[in-house]
């Protein structure tokens, strides 16, 4: 089990490698030119041309590559274009609202999407099977930033029972920073109330981010618990007299959730990039506004280190995927010896 | 006499379904005597396996029983879907690759059958289950209990659901041809150890197979199915020997250990959802004549504790039918 946890890590870093690499040529042969937008609009060309020296934007693309990959190593992203500030510093403290809000937003899509998938599974062709069968399509049709202004119109604004923007109320301000997730750090902090506010924060935003994932767990559950169903392990145990609910809540599950675990990990990549939008939406001060805010002033060192850090989340997350997968299916790790 | 221990009487199943109404058994009646192995033979779509799932309770959501009964133990158990009797009907699949989830231990799987339907411990039923993987030959019973199916191969999987089906004392335990997934040494081994574990248990079988080889060595009575019906019954020496049916015949006649030339039966068997009237043989007989067409053969008994359904079943098939 190590041997194959240590094979999917050693296969993540290539991965890793390649999108270094692309993404700082992606970044480089797009138009715009990042010496002339930090100069500013009043800047000289021997000004603009200072500045392109000092970066090293003046050097062959493949040796800039070189340079960028060797800082990466070595653990140094660079400083900002934009502030001036060592880009790892201003990722570390937006990160956590991000990947508290996806945490949060997927386990709830998994817990609802996989009881969803598997009541509409048992109950196949069934009022209830139609029901979670048009949720999903909904689901999936719906754009997000659409769905977070109705949602805050109606619970924020008409009802005025949910919070419109932000992680926490400002009256509260921030709790003692220790891990950078709200709901963990207020706890820490023995403040239940903030942790009851932060909560409230949460519960929009993570609809929002949750319904597409939520629709394709669904999905994806309930034609993995159909397919299962007709096994004939399935007909075996029915024969041997298996109780009806271990029969489905536990039985068919595991064998139908193997397809269901794969795609959550690929779904984690959606549900980052899904946050843009919606942290934008809500105001929300996490890595997504920050993409947007350099993507806006050309901060290429900024956007790098985001592509980066999201693409080291991304992988974690898949090597996890990879251990459950294992962990839920003996076969699994014996296969990859 | 006993009463029998299981007695299907004149059962019907159908399936509706496109449409038409698919009629997969009609008036199936056989018994399974206390302590003997019946077999039941016919080719593939004669309703040996629908047969098998209205014994065990598990047919098609949709299916009809618009006729009949299956009688275990003096009571009715058809109408009861669910449980009852599981536990005292124990259950040998056809294929013990598929069997058994891939996800979980084999032994957790067995255990979970006799949580529900024997009566003692977990460390109970764990004692006796070890002594019967010990009875059925597996090796190293103890650490059978931990592994998962795939850590077994065909043969030995196929022990474990044999162990299965006996794991909660069952009287009856119905197969539904065990061995044909397995290769032919396997094959022998494990008839071998049903036989045995049959007859020192004091157990009745019902043995669903469309093996003749298999038939003869191991059961004591046989009914021959076509279409959903039974062409006839019998002790399995005497049908083998002389067949009465002309079905029976010439599928006898078809068998290579026993034809010089291989011979055929024309025609090929209807759809369920088409049977022909009358004699469901009759388009592919060549003893059959216009009442056949019309009339519906019923089972009638002949000498030697056998039955057949045909009223002309001593008449010779003629010789070129047969070639």
């Amino acid at each position: 089990m190590l041997l194959y946890i240590l094979r999917r890590i050693a296969l993540a870093l290539p991965a890793l490698f390649g999108l270094v690499v692309l993404t700082f040529i992606l970044s480089r042969v797009v138009p715009g030119d990042p010496a002339a937008t930090l100069a500013g609009d009043a800047a000289t060309p021997a000004q603009i041309a200072d500045i392109r020296a000092r970066y090293g934007l003046d050097r062959p693309l493949l040796e800039q590559a070189l340079v960028h990959v060797r800082q990466v190593v070595s653990g140094d992203l660079g400083n900002s274009l934009f502030s001036g500030r060592p880009v790892s510093l201003e990722i570390m403290q937006r990160l956590p609202a991000t990947l508290e809000l996806t945490f949060v937003a997927l386990v709830f899509a998994t817990i609802l999407g996989v009881a969803l998938g598997l009541v509409a599974a048992l109950d196949h062709n069934g009022p209830i099977d139609h029901l979670v069968r048009i949720v999903s399509v909904g689901g999936l049709a719906i754009a997000s930033f659409w769905l977070a202004i109705m949602l805050q119109l109606q619970f924020s604004m008409e009802w005025n029972i949910l919070p419109l923007r932000g992680r926490i109320d400002v009256i509260y301000g921030m709790p003692h920073r220790v891990t950078g997730f709200l709901l963990i750090d207020t706890l820490l902090a023995g403040r239940p109330d903030m942790f009851l506010d932060a909560l409230r924060h949460m519960v929009l935003p993570a609809i929002t981010l949750a319904l597409p994932g939520l629709a394709t767990i669904a999905r994806f559950t309930r034609s993995g618990v159909l397919e299962a169903l007709q096994k004939d392990y399935v007909l075996y145990a029915r024969a041997a007299g298996y109780g009806r609910f271990r029969l489905a809540a536990i039985y068919v599950l595991r064998n139908a959730i193997t397809v269901t675990v794969t795609q959550i990990g690929l779904l984690f990549g959606a549900l980052i990039s899904g946050a843009v939008a919606i942290e934008a939406v809500f105001d929300w001060p996490g890595l997504g506004t920050y993409a947007v805010q350099a993507i806006l002033s050309a901060d290429y060192k900024a956007l790098l280190a985001v592509t980066l850090v999201v693409g080291v989340v991304y992988a974690v997350v898949n090597v996890l995927v990879d251990v459950a997968q294992a962990l839920i299916d003996p076969r699994v790790a014996q296969r990859a010896r | 006499m006993m009463p029998p221990l299981l007695e299907i009487s004149q059962l019907a199943v159908t399936l509706p379904g496109g449409g038409a109404l698919a009629e997969i058994l009609d008036d199936v009646t056989l018994k399974v005597p206390a302590g003997c192995i019946t077999g039941v033979v016919g080719e593939s779509g004669c309703g040996k396996s629908t047969l098998l799932r209205a014994i065990l309770g598990i047919l098609p959501r949709h299916a009809q029983t618009p006729r009949g009964g299956i009688f275990f133990e003096g009571h009715d158990i058809l109408p009861d879907r669910a449980a009852g009797v599981r536990g005292r009907i124990g259950f040998v699949p056809q294929d013990p690759y598929l069997s058994l989830n891939p996800l979980f231990r084999a032994g957790d799987q067995i255990l979970e059958i006799m949580r529900r339907h024997a009566k003692g411990s977990r460390a109970e039923h764990k004692a006796r289950l070890v002594e019967l993987f010990r009875a059925v030959q597996l090796p190293d019973p103890e650490a059978a209990l931990r592994k998962y199916p795939h850590e077994f191969s065909g043969g030995q999987r196929q022990r474990l659901l044999i162990a299965a089906a006996l794991s909660c004392e069952p009287r009856l335990v119905v197969a539904d041809e065990p061995t044909t997934a397995l290769d032919v040494t396997t094959q022998r081994e494990i008839l071998g150890l049903l036989r045995e574990l049959t007859r020192a248990r004091g157990l009745s079988m019902l043995f669903v197979t469309h093996d003749f080889g298999v038939l003869a060595s191991l059961c004591d009575d046989v009914a021959v199915l076509y279409a959903g019906r039974v062409a006839e019954t019998g002790p399995t020496r005497a049908v083998l020997d002389a067949p009465a049916h002309p079905y029976t015949r010439m599928l006898l006649a078809c068998h290579p250990d026993r034809a010089a030339d291989l011979a055929g039966i024309p025609g090929a068997v209807p759809p369920a959802t088409a049977q022909p009237s009358g004699c469901r043989f009759h388009p592919r007989c060549p003893l059959a004549r216009e009442s056949c067409a019309r009339e519906v053969p019923v089972l009638q008994p002949i000498p030697g504790g056998r039955a057949v359904a045909c009223p002309f079943h001593a008449e010779a098939l003629p010789e070129l039918a047969l070639v």
